[in-house]
Order: C-alpha cells, then sequence, then structure tokens
C-alpha cells in the first residue's frame, strides 16, 4: 500500500510537467496580447511595444518556458502581470472562497444526493423514483447560473434571509461564513446532486438483486439496514468514482457560481486571467487545479480498498 | 430565454427588505461607502494603463498640479498659481504650502518635476510640452520652472486633463520608474490613501480618508477642480463582473454605488424609488469605426468618404442603448459634442438624409474590387458587439463583403496590431468607444493622428491634418483653437481615418441618501451619505 502511494505521488510528477508544456504552449500560441491590454485603448503602437519588452513578452518560447520551469522548481509561480503580486500571493488570498465553496457543496452534494439515490433503487417505479429522477433531468438541465438568480431572488432579495453575494471569511465566525455559501452551494451543487443521485440510483438497483441482499431479507434483516449497511456499501466504488470525477464539475462550475454570487475565488480569477491574458496566473492555477486533481484521484483510488476488501495495492 | 433577460427579471424583481450586510467590510456604516467600478483597475499605475478603471483609483490617491472644471478649463488644485512671464516662454508654478504624501513627506517641486517627466512620456499632450520645453526644473522646494522654446498656451491645460494618462503627482522616489513599468507603491498625496494590505486583485480595492490632506480653501467643486472636502472615512470597491449581481446588491443595500449599470437593468433600477440613475459625464462615449489605411478596400479615401454617407448613427446607439433618445446624439462629429471644439463644418455628410444606395455606387466608382473587408468586434464588450454587427450590415448594404471576426478584447487589440493584410492576419475595420474627452481637443484625440506607421492603430497618413494640429498647438486662445479645429474637422472629413458613429451617455447608479456627486469621472471627495 505504501510503496503504491509512493508510486503514484512520483507519477504526479510526469503528469504535472506534461500539463505544464501544455498550458504554457496552449497560451503561447493563443491569441491574445497582455501588453496591448494593460496599455488601454489609447496607447500607440509603440506604447504597446515598450509594454511588451519590459514585460519581456519578446522573449522567445523557449527562453521564456525555460524560465518559468526554473521558477516552479524553486517554488515560485512567478509575477502576476497586471497587479504585479507574487502568483502564489494571488492563489493564497482566493483559495479559502474556493475551498470552502467546494467543501459545502460536497458535504451537502453526497448528504442529499446519495439518500435520494438509495430511496428512488428502493421505491422503483413508484412516484418517489420518478421525482427523483424528474429533479435529476431538472439539476442536469438547467444552467447553474438560472438556479443562483433564481436562489438569489427568492431567498435573498424577497425573504431577506441571505445575503445576495461575497464572501466573509472562516475566521470571522461560522455563520457568517456559512450563510454566505448556502445560496452559492445549492445552485452550484445541483448539477452535483443530480449526477450522484443518478449513479446511486442505477448503482443500488443492480445491487438490490444480487443474492446477498435476498439472503439479508431472508435472514429478518431491517430495510434500512439492508439498504445502507448492504446494499450501499457494494455499490459505494462506482459513486465514490462519480464524486470524484464530479470534482472537476465543480471546478467548471465554480467559475460561474463565483461569478453570481460575487465570490472572490480562484474560478473569478482564473477567468480574470484568462480575459487579461495575465499567463503567470493563468499558469499558476491552472497547474494548481490539475494537482488537485491528481491527489482526489489518488484518494478515490484508495478509498475504493474502504469498501472493497478484494481490492489491494 | 436570454441571458441579460434573465439579469433584467432578476433585477425587476429585485426589492424586498434590504439586508445591510456584504460579506466583507463595515456595512451600512455612515462614513463608508460601498462602490462597484465598471471593471477592477488591475494595473494601479495610471501612468503605465490608460483604463479608465485605473484613471478612477488614480483620482482617489493622487492629486493634479491642475484640476479640470466645469466649463473644461484648467484650474489650480495643488498649485497655488502661476506666472507667465518673457513673453509666455517663462512659466512658473507655485505649490500651494503643506502639501503631503501619504508617507508622510512633504510635496516638494522635484516631486512633481520627475511626476511630469514620466506622466509627458506616456501622453500626447505631454509630450508635445516637453518638446517645447528647453528647461523644467525645480528652483526651489515650492516652485516648478518651465522654460519653453515657443509659448505653449495650453501647458495648464496639459496638467490638468482628466483624460489618461493624467499628469498625477507622485513622489520623486516613485517616478523615477521608467512609465512602462509599474511603480511599485501606491503613494500619492490625493484625499484618499491606498490600502494595499486590504487589496485582493479582482475583488477589492479599499480607500481610507487621508487625515493630513489640505484641500483648497476657496472654490467651487466640480468635476477635478476646486476644494477636495472628504466627508467620508472609508470607500470601498466591490468588483462586480456579474451585472445582476451588481443591481441585486444595489438593491438591496449591500452597496451604495454602482458605475457602470448595464442598459438591459437601467429601465429597473429607475423604478426603485431608493436609487437614483444621473448622467455623471455630460461628453459621454463617442462610438467609432476605425479604417486600416494600410490595404484594400479602406486604403483608398473615395471609399472611407462614401461611407460616410451610408453611416446611420440613429441605428448604431440604438443597438448600443436602446431607443430612448435621451441616452445618445446621432449628430456627432470629429470633436465630442458639448466640448469647446465641436462645430459644424462638413456635418452635412453625417446629418443629412441617408443613402446607402448612393453610397454603394460611390464605392463602386471608387473603383472597389470586391476585396473582402474583416471586422474585429469585441465579443467581451457587448457595446463594442452592438457597434461591430450594426457596422457589419451597414458595410453589406453598401456593397462591400464583410467577414466578422469575433473575439474577445484581448484578442482584437492583439490582432489590430498586426499590419498584415487582412487575408494574412490582418483586419479591415475595428470598433470602439472613447470617451468624449478623448475626442475634445487634437491634443488628446489620438483617431486624428495622421503620422503613419507612428500613428494609432490604422496607421493613417495625413500631412495636412498633422499641420493643422501644430497650428491648434500654436493658438494663442479659444476663438482661434476653434478656427483651427473647423479645419481639423473638414480634414477628417475628407481623409475620413474614422467613422463617427454617434454618443451615448452612460448612467450611473447610487442609493438615495446620498448627497455631493460630482460631474466627471467617479470622484469621492465632496460625497456624503446621509
Amino acid at each position: 500500500m505504501f510503496a503504491y502511494v509512493v508510486r503514484r505521488v512520483l507519477a504526479t510528477i510526469p503528469v504535472m510537467a506534461v500539463v505544464a508544456l501544455f498550458v504554457f504552449s496552449l497560451l503561447y500560441i493563443a491569441p491574445g496580447d497582455p501588453a496591448a491590454v494593460i496599455a488601454g485603448d489609447q496607447a500607440t503602437p509603440e506604447d504597446v511595444e515598450r509594454i511588451r519588452q519590459s514585460l519581456g513578452l519578446d522573449r522567445p518560447y523557449l527562453v521564456r518556458f525555460g524560465a518559468w520551469v526554473f521558477d516552479i522548481l524553486r517554488g515560485d509561480l512567478g509575477v502576476s502581470i497586471f497587479t504585479n503580486l507574487p502568483v502564489v500571493t494571488m492563489i493564497k488570498q482566493r483559495i479559502e472562497p474556493t475551498l470552502s465553496l467546494m467543501l459545502v457543496t460536497l458535504i451537502l452534494a453526497v448528504s442529499i444526493a446519495i439518500p435520494m439515490g438509495v430511496v428512488a433503487a428502493w421505491k422503483v417505479g413508484t412516484w418517489i423514483d420518478r421525482s427523483v429522477m424528474g429533479f435529476a433531468v431538472l439539476g442536469f438541465s438547467v444552467p447553474v447560473f438560472v438556479v443562483g438568480y433564481l436562489l438569489a431572488y427568492v431567498f435573498a432579495l424577497e425573504l431577506d434571509w441571505l445575503p445576495v453575494q461575497g464572501y466573509t471569511s472562516f475566521s470571522e465566525g461560522l455563520w457568517p461564513w456559512f450563510e454566505n455559501l448556502i445560496l452559492p452551494a445549492i445552485a452550484l451543487g445541483s448539477v452535483y446532486i443530480a449526477l450522484i443521485a443518478r449513479i446511486t440510483r442505477a448503482t443500488m438497483l443492480e445491487v438490490l438483486q444480487q443474492d446477498y441482499i435476498r439472503t439479508a431479507r431472508a435472514k429478518g434483516a431491517g430495510q434500512t439496514s439492508i439498504l445502507f449497511l448492504h446494499a450501499l456499501k457494494n455499490a459505494a466504488v462506482p459513486i465514490v468514482t462519480v464524486i470524484g470525477i464530479g470534482i472537476a464539475l465543480l471546478i467548471g462550475g465554480a467559475v460561474v457560481t463565483e461569478s453570481v454570487f460575487a465570490i472572490p475565488g480562484l474560478g473569478r480569477l482564473t477567468v480574470d486571467a484568462i480575459l487579461r491574458r495575465d499567463y503567470p496566473v493563468i499558469q499558476g492555477v491552472v497547474l494548481l487545479f490539475s494537482f488537485v486533481y491528481v491527489l482526489v484521484n489518488l484518494a478515490i483510488d484508495l478509498l475504493y480498498t474502504l469498501f472493497d476488501p478484494r481490492i489491494r495495492y | 430565454m436570454q441571458r441579460r433577460h434573465l439579469l433584467a427579471g432578476a433585477a425587476a424583481l429585485a426589492g424586498g427588505p434590504a439586508r445591510a450586510a456584504l460579506g466583507q467590510g463595515t456595512a451600512g456604516a455612515a462614513r463608508v461607502l460601498k462602490f462597484v467600478p465598471q471593471a477592477d483597475p488591475g494595473a494601479l499605475d495610471p501612468i503605465v494603463t490608460t483604463a479608465y478603471a485605473t484613471r478612477h483609483h488614480g483620482f482617489a490617491v493622487w492629486d493634479t498640479l491642475y484640476g479640470f472644471n466645469q466649463d473644461y478649463a484648467a484650474e489650480p488644485q495643488m498649485a497655488e498659481g502661476h506666472s507667465v512671464e518673457n513673453d509666455g516662454r517663462r512659466v512658473t508654478i507655485r505649490l500651494r504650502e503643506g502639501l503631503k504624501f501619504h508617507d508622510g513627506e512633504p510635496v516638494r517641486a522635484a516631486d512633481c518635476v520627475a511626476s511630469i517627466r514620466r506622466w509627458a512620456a506616456r501622453d500626447p499632450l505631454g509630450q508635445v510640452l516637453i518638446a517645447r520645453t528647453e528647461e523644467l526644473s525645480a528652483p526651489d522646494d515650492r516652485t516648478i520652472l518651465f522654460r519653453l522654446s515657443r509659448p505653449f498656451a495650453l501647458l495648464l491645460d496639459a496638467l490638468a486633463k482628466p483624460t489618461p494618462p493624467v499628469c498625477f503627482i507622485m513622489p520623486e522616489r516613485l517616478a523615477a520608474t521608467p512609465p512602462t513599468r509599474p511603480v511599485t507603491e501606491i503613494v500619492g498625496s490625493g484625499p484618499f490613501r491606498f490600502l494595499a494590505d486590504e487589496r485582493v486583485p479582482g475583488r477589492r480595492a479599499v480607500y481610507e480618508r487621508f487625515a493630513d490632506y489640505v484641500p483648497r480653501p476657496e472654490g467651487v467643486p466640480t468635476w477635478t477642480a476646486g476644494p477636495k472636502r472628504v466627508h467620508l472615512d472609508r470607500v470601498e470597491w466591490h468588483v462586480m463582473p456579474d451585472p445582476g449581481s451588481a443591481a441585486a446588491a444595489l438593491q438591496a443595500g449591500e452597496v451604495d454605488w454602482w458605475e457602470n449599470p448595464i442598459g438591459d437593468i437601467q429601465a429597473t433600477l429607475r423604478r426603485n424609488r431608493n436609487i437614483v440613475l444621473e448622467i455623471l459625464d455630460p461628453t459621454g462615449f463617442v462610438g467609432i469605426a476605425r479604417f486600416n489605411h494600410l490595404h484594400p478596400p479602406f486604403d483608398r479615401p473615395a471609399i472611407r468618404r462614401a461611407l460616410l454617407g451610408a453611416v446611420d448613427q440613429e441605428a448604431f446607439m440604438t443597438a448600443v442603448v436602446g431607443s430612448d433618445r435621451s441616452l445618445w446624439r446621432d449628430d456627432v462629429g470629429i470633436f465630442a459634442p458639448g466640448t469647446p471644439l465641436a462645430n459644424d463644418e462638413g456635418m452635412a455628410v453625417l446629418t443629412g438624409a441617408r443613402d446607402v444606395e448612393k453610397a454603394k455606387r460611390e464605392i463602386a466608382e471608387a473603383g472597389y474590387g470586391g476585396e473582402k473587408a474583416v471586422l474585429l468586434a469585441a465579443s467581451d464588450f457587448p457595446t463594442l458587439s452592438a457597434l461591430a454587427n450594426t457596422g457589419a450590415e451597414m458595410l453589406r448594404r453598401a456593397g462591400i463583403e464583410v467577414e466578422l471576426v469575433s473575439a474577445d478584447w484581448a484578442s482584437v487589440v492583439q490582432r489590430r496590431a498586426r499590419r498584415d493584410p487582412p487575408a494574412a492576419g490582418g483586419w479591415s475595420m475595428f470598433f470602439t468607444f472613447w470617451s468624449g474627452l478623448d475626442l475634445a481637443n487634437p491634443g488628446v484625440h489620438q483617431a486624428l493622428r495622421g503620422t503613419g506607421e507612428r500613428a494609432w492603430f490604422g496607421w493613417p497618413t495625413m500631412p495636412r491634418m498633422e499641420e493643422l494640429r501644430a497650428q491648434w498647438f500654436d493658438a494663442p486662445d479659444l476663438a482661434a483653437q476653434q478656427r483651427v479645429a473647423r479645419e481639423i474637422q473638414a480634414e477628417a472629413l475628407r481623409e475620413v481615418p474614422y467613422l463617427p458613429l454617434g454618443q451615448y451617455f452612460q448612467a450611473t447608479a447610487y442609493r438615495r441618501g446620498i448627497s455631493g456627486m460630482l460631474k466627471g469621472p467617479p470622484l469621492f471627495w465632496n460625497l456624503q451619505r446621509s
């Protein structure tokens, strides 16, 4: 097991190297000029050129790539072209809101979606099952920003229960922190809940047909025990896989959710950086997201051993 | 349903009891103002960038030697006054007493000299000023001396101009930074101190009242002139890229002032009795379609001239801000309407009956050979996108083959710098808006420059225009400047470096109870909350 973990951690190095090469090259060939954006509309071509030179954007590809990789190896993600702040500082400023949003969404989604999927499978073919599936279709179909606006209208503007927008740091108290995350987490979690509920239902339906479930029933096990102890544990591997894959969904959805609810997170930072072609920030954030995703996948692989004793590394 | 309709709907539905709490900060405090700017300032050095958001930030932090008043004239601001000697060749500016930077250091004439030099390296008017300056020095801590090669009536106007880059005064140690590199500290002597430790790029900028700021003792505050009396302890900028969120936050009382509410939402905000919509900048924004003068089809003046008869400014402005005529003008020439140099010379070609068929005939007679015109449209700015789509339709109706290339702004500004032929990655026309003040006179009007490859993107060569510009710089008074301006407009309508597409006025929205809002860019002195 330990050797496996070490191997997997070491395997992240070539993965990150490929990601780094890919991100840098893509940005290099993508259209857009940060110098022109900085200079502003009124700037002359000469002004733009001077700024480009001062930023080192006129240097050849290999020189720029080499310098960037050298900096990364020293733990330096570079400096933002626009704000002049180290990328690491900018990520530090923005990571708490995004992590908070993803954590609350994850907890909310898992705690709602899994019971929904289990109950839908138990009551297959009934109105409960159809309602859960109807919700799942809605969750997939309605864009996050529509859900966001509707929630903000009803719960923030009409009922005045929650704030319209913004983020309060955890250090300022649990409720102020949580209060600002409720609506964004529901908006962001709607697709995620739908996804997990559907996969839970499908897997549970399959598991509930198995002989060992019939045996458990024959032995007089209660319904709750059958569903949550016998069936759900055996259905857990695909569910956990989907939850892990869904992290990518959360990262993508966070961009929209952070915009709608004005949350100063990494998603919004990424969009702003892309629009301005703030290359060091884009590169830094994409590397971070890739690293997180690799770690999540590793965690999921390790979780498999908890649910299925046959899996050993 | 389109997203913009949903936004408008979301805003329309707003109106529940206000929560006076924002995620961060001290919401609802009488001396705190929460402002939603048009965009995050990004770069904070107002000399490096000409972005308007950075200019607005600049006016909070830095002060200027001269202010710009409601008559579009210069008034002493940091300056106590000035004297002009030697037939206008020697101008001495005296600093007010007691001026201090935010780091506690006194403002000295040497700081002003260094700041003027750094600004002038980036500013077109400043470049003319420096070219005519034989000596710019600080004989003592309160005296700035200009010794000129010939009189320059626009010297004070140049120092007062509120269009970016503005001649903000920085400490000498920071003003020594090359003008293409951002300063490393945001230290000014303006009425507000920038709180760097509270800055979250893309989200928040915070300013607090500078206790040691000394406003001018006399005068009336208008635009950037007059006493800058501060009645707020703190101004917080909350960046909200999503207009629906900004509208909801304003209506819920979570913010006090939203600089640029988009057109779709303005009608809804007008119906809210707690919100005031007001046009602060009477010079508005002027849309232009810029020609590439290097390549067919717009390298031929006759084709550019023919298109003047096809331009329907009403159609362009309706596409941008809707049919409410109080929000736009369609009689726009070369200088922004309402500014001192605006005139009616040759305007019949733009204000007479529109005749696309005639334009089509003239374009054919001019030798148009069916070359494709590549139009650049900025997809991430709805107003620019509207101009581009309307422009493409106009050109098609005039018989020109069009390829509309839609990309984000960062891509547009990169491509417009390319001088290649349109088919090889270049372009034929792009669209943008200029603040009316940027088109107020030939000194700041970049789109009028005719210096070929050194001119603004599009690179027109117009020697006569450059001669007239030089004459304007030498004009001794406003009447003489206005005479030259008429000639410039006539020449511009002959050469047609660009097509004027109309002027619109951007309303700003703020909570009722805020008073003292000044005309011009967003300014935070003189403001009071009840």
